[in-house]
């Protein structure tokens, strides 16, 4: 009798123990993650920018790992359950390769046949003040025609806050 | 791990009959495979964004257009702030949860009410910091078919990228509201001693399983929408 319930402490004791420390790895995981984004929003080099992504997207999986195998409880499952749903979702290896290639092949094809395509990707747009408020209200009107109301406590506030910066 | 290991020699025993070959409640089985299913539907959003951003030229910089934050003053810009506020929020609502499943499994309710109800605060806290931003990119101008940003290069934007990001960020936002619904019961039924009487507290568990799933596919949606 004491000695189960001196296993169950030793096992409460292990349990809890697990979840501050898969706590710590991903509050460390997403700490380091928002340091290289903040590094990244001054740098130029696109080698390193492309670098510390690549970096980021393996947190990012490291940090899935541990919310599926500890906080889901999936390490701890039986082995062919935890099968079952491993083995379909490798189907994502397929899914993003294929698909991120072909976004990228349908850009290419469309720089080398469809000159305006390419031409917009080359037109800065005016990023002045009231160019940029016309746009906006345009796109603001065509979105909401028939909610009147709306727009126009849209149209207030603009008016009342004309030193709003440009947006870019 | 240990379990897994000494269930080793039983495992001709697991598929002899009697008893479940996965070692685990029926509905638990079925909320992993539901969990996979909407696994590929939030990859499928997320990888049509990639595709659609891949095969278009350029793409507005995320620095400039999430960088304001709540009681911010004018002309104060602080990109990844308030996103970093959301994701701690939901990481540490996901440890309640385990604690809560935790005392679930030594059948201590009070343990379970506890951690339950400050899941659900964590839960709304997201919710609010969801409807700040929203509200705040609508009244900049961002909404479905609305595009006022500019991409990084200075050239014109495409409406793409607010459909996706209102369309994937409302879609886990409907998935963090139906959570919360789901734990509110759970937490009604805990106080009601519906488990107690049952004798178990599986069905956190199995609400347990949904809220991690919620703060797994936020890692995702976090990366690459904000920092990628």
């Amino acid at each position: 009798m004491s000695h189960s319930h001196l296993d169950h402490e030793a096992h409460n004791a292990e349990a809890i123990a697990e979840i501050k420390k898969v706590t710590i790895i991903l509050s460390v995981f997403t700490v380091i993650e928002l340091i290289l984004g903040f590094w990244m929003i001054s740098m130029t080099s696109v080698g390193l920018k492309l670098a510390i992504k690549g970096t980021i997207v393996i947190l990012m999986m490291a940090k899935a790992f541990y919310i599926v195998a500890y906080f889901m409880h999936l390490k701890h499952e039986v082995k062919n359950l935890i099968m079952t749903i491993i083995v379909p979702l490798l189907l994502f290896v397929w899914f993003i390769g294929a698909f991120l290639w072909d976004g990228n092949s349908f850009r290419n094809l469309r720089n080398d046949y469809d000159t305006y395509f390419k031409e917009q990707a080359t037109i800065k747009v005016e990023k002045k003040e009231e160019d940029h408020e016309a746009v906006k209200h345009e796109a603001t009107d065509a979105k909401h025609e028939d909610a009147e109301a709306k727009h126009e406590t849209t149209d207030a506030k603009h008016d009342a806050k004309p030193a709003v910066e440009p947006y870019y | 791990m240990s379990t897994t290991t000494t269930a080793s020699p039983n495992e001709a025993k697991l598929w002899g009959g009697g008893k479940s070959p996965f070692n685990s409640e029926y509905g638990k089985v079925m909320m992993w495979y539901f969990l996979m299913s909407d696994a590929f539907t939030f990859g499928a959003f997320l990888i049509s964004y990639g595709t659609v951003r891949f095969s278009t030229n350029g793409w507005p910089n995320s620095n400039e257009v999430f960088r304001s934050f709540p009681f911010a003053p004018a002309g104060v810009h602080a990109p990844l702030v308030f996103v970093s506020i959301m994701t701690f929020i939901l990481i540490i609502s996901s440890v309640t949860m385990v604690l809560a499943v935790h005392a679930g499994k030594n059948m201590d309710k009070q343990g379970v009410v506890r951690n339950m109800i400050l899941t659900i605060i964590g839960g709304l806290a997201f919710l609010s910091c969801q409807a700040w931003e929203w509200n705040h990119l609508f009244h900049e101008g961002a909404w479905w078919g609305s595009n006022p940003f500019l991409n990084a290069d200075g050239t014109a934007s495409s409406t793409n990228f607010t459909n996706f990001f209102f369309t994937i960020t409302g879609f886990h936002g409907f998935h963090v509201f139906s959570g919360v619904v789901i734990n509110i019961i759970m937490l009604i039924m805990t106080l009601m001693d519906k488990f107690e009487q049952r004798g178990h507290y599986l069905m956190i568990e199995k609400a347990g399983l949904y809220w991690h799933f919620v703060d797994l596919v936020w890692v995702f949606v976090f990366t690459i929408f904000y920092l990628l």
